[in-house]
């Protein structure tokens, strides 16, 4: 029983280091396709806030700066994002894909420049991370049966990343719902034409919106590899973009459900971790690569059975023009 | 943006602001989209708190004029004076600064907002918009009864009749302040009595000395509430009016550039047998609503039976019923003496082989695909017939030799076959779909809304094909929330109310008191 116990603090654990990226890009992706701009960059950007937040850290030894430039450097990506399809009307998500790529390659190429190390960088040293933050009275409360094991590992013992994801559900649900700019966010993705004609400049709203998305991603970065990990590895990003991406779609663009759901598909993914190699009753020991494809199928099957009301905003995807 | 003195917790203290009336006046405004001139010199002048109409047919640059004076669209060339004073509108902010504000023919609206909201967009008071709310509420409830435009302000746009989201669109502008307010094609898509009431609203704000400008291309309603008019014709004004100086008939030729009939020469009917007979038509919608109760008629061939009501009372499902798209689910239609029962395969080409034509109630959705070139429109729905075709494949030279001398037959505007069809004007894809439908020579058409947002000169051609048609012998359901028309071109005419056919009258004694009546179910007796 007390085993089974700490099996789920554990899970819980674990589920709450997985879901914090995705959170922060699911709430990217909040921010832009309220808007009406569909974000499928999400990856890339946050791959390549990943990179220039463990290779700025490691050049200047400040985690702050690293975590500030990889903000910067996802932001400008969404900038570009926004050039190609705000002001050119391009195709959001051909422009999306792109920033995808772009990221991917680059990250590599300049990895390689920089440091020789066959894209990676090199791994950084526990002052140059964000580290777990301890609660008080944790020696106190541990004494507590159950509720002390809780507190130390789900509640307490995150980096400071970990805590902002979360404020940062609070602040996206109060800023999308209960202000004047979230009622202008939310019009844009609906029914642009009522926002210019309210004398609201559409391209700047959308401007505004992919830049958050950008900034946003730039912390989900930044948490990878400056965090979580300890130095940006190839590839590291591994699809979480996307999931993110199914976690919003899940939550049907709304803050709250979508951090649910981000908290479901990081369970889903601790799960499968959990249990590689265990035997379970009946079907024996189930392949690694099953349950490393889990989370996939599950998201899948939750996509295709659960959210079939779900409703994007009215606009998202179409360019803006005035005149025809 | 505007600001609004409001001191809060007060209500009597919420200050409505007192108008003066604002005149306006445009000179020599130009406006072209690449080598199309929109707007060429135009220039007028509205006297302040008067109701001014702009009328001319699609296409005659009336909206690219508003849109200007909103700020939407810059001019290339030519200036506004507000109250004589030169100013530069620049964007719909500017605009409404100025106190512009405009209602739109397509709803600036967010469907999915409630009706508080969509005020409030652009002018949310704070950055919390709980803390705007209050004062804007307060606000909207005097302006609501001081205009009679009522509307539940805590109700979802996309739950509210057409009527009722114009209200708000007017809401809109006022809680803006506006003075001077363009109202664009506001009565195509009221009911009649919707129209009475937006007139009793116009009246009211009119008197309180607001600016009305009415764009519309009705003439009865120039006539009704405007002191003054505008006609334009190609991009230019022709002829400024007093109102009282004018009448129907002057404004119709000065619109189309010759004389308009505006009365319909009808012959006798010469009524035939029986072709189309429904009985006991019921039908459920997807959300469960029954639209269709007992429905039962027939028509014969050469003659047209007109359904009149107020939109959604059940004439599109049964459009759709008859046209195949919906399959039937209770009740029995007989076609030439082939009986149809539900649970039998029933589809649109099955239809087109019994030889019913369907000209569809929206042209730009069902009856046109709108990318596609006009001569591949032309054949819709008919390309697997023998004349368009040679074996497996189509024969593009067929296909544009019919198009052309159908194109000229309908007076098909511009008679282009390689253009595709969303560059063509609302009357002239009317025309087009209605030269497809009726070249097929169907036994039985059925057409709905013929004439919405259709121009004056393209109705009356439209009009005189669809007698045309009636007078060959082919039977006419003819399904209109325009009650004119279904009075003058019916033979026998049926009015629906929730589902159910509650009367029925002849065409030639059928008076618009009475049909009013109908068709809002004041006359049921059961």
């Amino acid at each position: 029983m007390l085993e089974m116990f700490q099996i789920c603090i554990s899970l819980l654990d674990s589920t709450i280091r997985i879901a914090t990226p995705l959170i922060f890009c699911a709430m990217a992706g909040i921010f832009s396709e309220r808007s009406g701009i569909i974000d499928i960059g999400l990856e890339g950007k946050m791959l390549l806030s990943a990179f220039v937040a463990a290779s700025v850290t490691f050049l200047t030894g400040s985690p702050w700066i690293g975590l500030f430039s990889a903000v910067v450097a996802s932001g400008f990506a969404s900038v570009i994002h926004g050039f190609a399809c705000i002001t050119n009307k391009g195709d959001q998500v051909i422009s999306g894909l792109a920033i995808n790529i772009l990221a991917s390659g680059l990250t590599i190429t300049v990895g390689i420049a920089l440091f020789s190390r066959g894209g990676q960088t090199p791994s950084l040293g526990s002052d140059q991370r964000f580290m777990p933050i301890d609660f008080p009275f944790q020696s106190l409360i541990n004494n507590i049966p159950l509720f002390g094991d809780l507190y130390s590992d789900v509640i307490s013992g995150h980096n400071i990343l970990v805590y902002l994801s979360l404020l940062a559900v609070f602040v996206t649900y109060y800023m999308v719902f209960k202000t004047s700019f979230g009622l202008r966010l939310r019009a844009v993705g609906e029914k642009p034409e009522a926002v210019d004609t309210a004398g609201i400049s559409v391209i700047r709203m959308r401007y505004q919106a992919v830049i958050i998305a950008g900034m946003l991603c730039g912390l989900a970065g930044a948490y990878l590899s400056i965090a979580h990990g300890a130095g940006f590895g190839r590839e590291m990003s591994a699809g979480k973009g996307y999931i993110a991406l199914a976690a919003m779609i899940f939550g049907k663009w709304n803050p709250i459900p979508t951090l649910f759901a981000c908290l479901l598909f990081g369970f889903l993914e601790a799960l499968g971790n959990r249990l590689q190699g265990v035997e379970l009753y009946i079907i024996g020991e189930v392949p690694v690569q099953f349950m490393q494809a889990l989370p996939y199928i599950l998201t899948v099957i939750l996509l295709a059975g659960f959210i079939g009301k779900a409703r994007a905003p009215g606009a998202i995807g179409v360019p803006y023009s005035k005149e025809g | 943006m505007t600001t609004i003195e409001i001191n809060e917790g007060n209500d009597t203290s919420v200050s409505l602001p007192s108008f003066s009336g604002s005149s306006i006046e445009l000179k020599k405004i130009t406006k072209r989209f690449g080598h199309v001139i929109a707007n060429e010199e135009v220039s007028l002048k509205v006297e302040a708190g008067t109701i001014h109409g702009i009328v001319g047919e699609n296409g005659a640059g009336k909206s690219t004029l508003m849109n200007i004076l909103f700020g939407l669209y810059k001019p290339d060339g030519g200036s506004i004076y507000l109250d004589g004073n030169i100013v530069d509108v620049t964007s719909p902010e500017k605009s409404i600064s100025l106190g512009i504000g405009m209602v739109h023919q397509h709803f600036m609206l967010v469907p999915t907002f409630t009706v508080l909201e969509n005020v409030m967009l652009g002018n949310e008071g704070s950055f919390s918009l709980k803390k705007g709310e209050k004062t804007i509420l307060q606000r909207l409830q005097k302006l609501s009864s001081t205009y009679g435009l009522n509307v539940d302000f805590h109700s979802l746009i996309l739950d509210l009749p057409v009527g009722m989201q114009q209200r708000v669109e007017i809401l809109k502008a006022l809680n803006r302040g506006a003075k001077i307010l363009i109202l664009d094609e506001p009565t195509g898509v009221l009911t009649p009595q919707e129209t009475i009431g937006l007139f009793e609203i116009l009246n009211s704000l009119k008197n309180k000395g607001v600016t009305i400008i009415l764009i519309t291309h009705k003439l009865k309603e120039i006539m009704n509430i405007t002191e003054a008019v505008s006609v334009m014709r190609g991009g230019k004004v022709v002829a400024n009016l007093k109102t009282n100086n004018t009448s129907p008939a002057e404004l119709a030729e000065k619109m189309v550039g010759r004389k308009v009939l505006l009365s319909i020469e009808k012959k006798e009917s010469k009524i035939g047998n029986k072709v189309l007979t429904v009985k006991n038509l019921n039908h459920l919608s997807k959300d469960g609503v029954d639209v269709l109760k007992n429905v039962s008629f027939s028509i014969s061939e050469g003659e047209i039976l007109g359904v009149a009501g107020v939109a959604g009372n059940g004439q599109s499902e049964l459009l759709d019923i008859l046209s195949g798209i919906e399959q039937l689910q209770r009740g029995e239609i007989e076609i030439n003496q082939t009986r149809l029962l539900p649970g039998e395969k029933w589809d649109p080409k099955k239809v087109r082989e019994m030889s019913i034509a369907h000209v569809p109630e929206d042209r730009q959705k069902r009856g046109l695909i709108l990318p596609f070139y006009n001569y591949e429109n032309s054949i819709l729905g008919y390309q697997r017939k023998e004349r368009y075709s040679s074996g497996f494949l189509l024969d593009k030279n067929k296909i544009l030799n019919l198009f052309t001398e159908t194109a000229e037959q309908f007076d098909v505007r511009p008679r282009n076959p390689n253009i595709s069809s969303n560059k063509l004007s609302g009357g002239n894809q009317q025309k087009l779909v209605l030269a497809r439908e009726i070249e097929s020579q169907p036994k039985i058409l059925l057409i709905g809304q013929p004439t919405r947002g259709v121009d004056i000169g393209a109705i009356e051609r439209i009009y005189e094909d669809l007698l045309r048609l009636k007078d060959s012998g082919t039977a006419i359901l003819l399904v209109s929330v325009e009650l004119d028309e279904i009075m003058s071109l019916s033979d026998r005419i049926i009015v629906m109310n929730q589902g159910k056919i509650v009367g029925e009258t002849m065409g030639s004694n059928a008076t618009e008191i009475e049909l009013g009546k109908m068709m809002s179910g004041l006359d049921r007796t059961n």
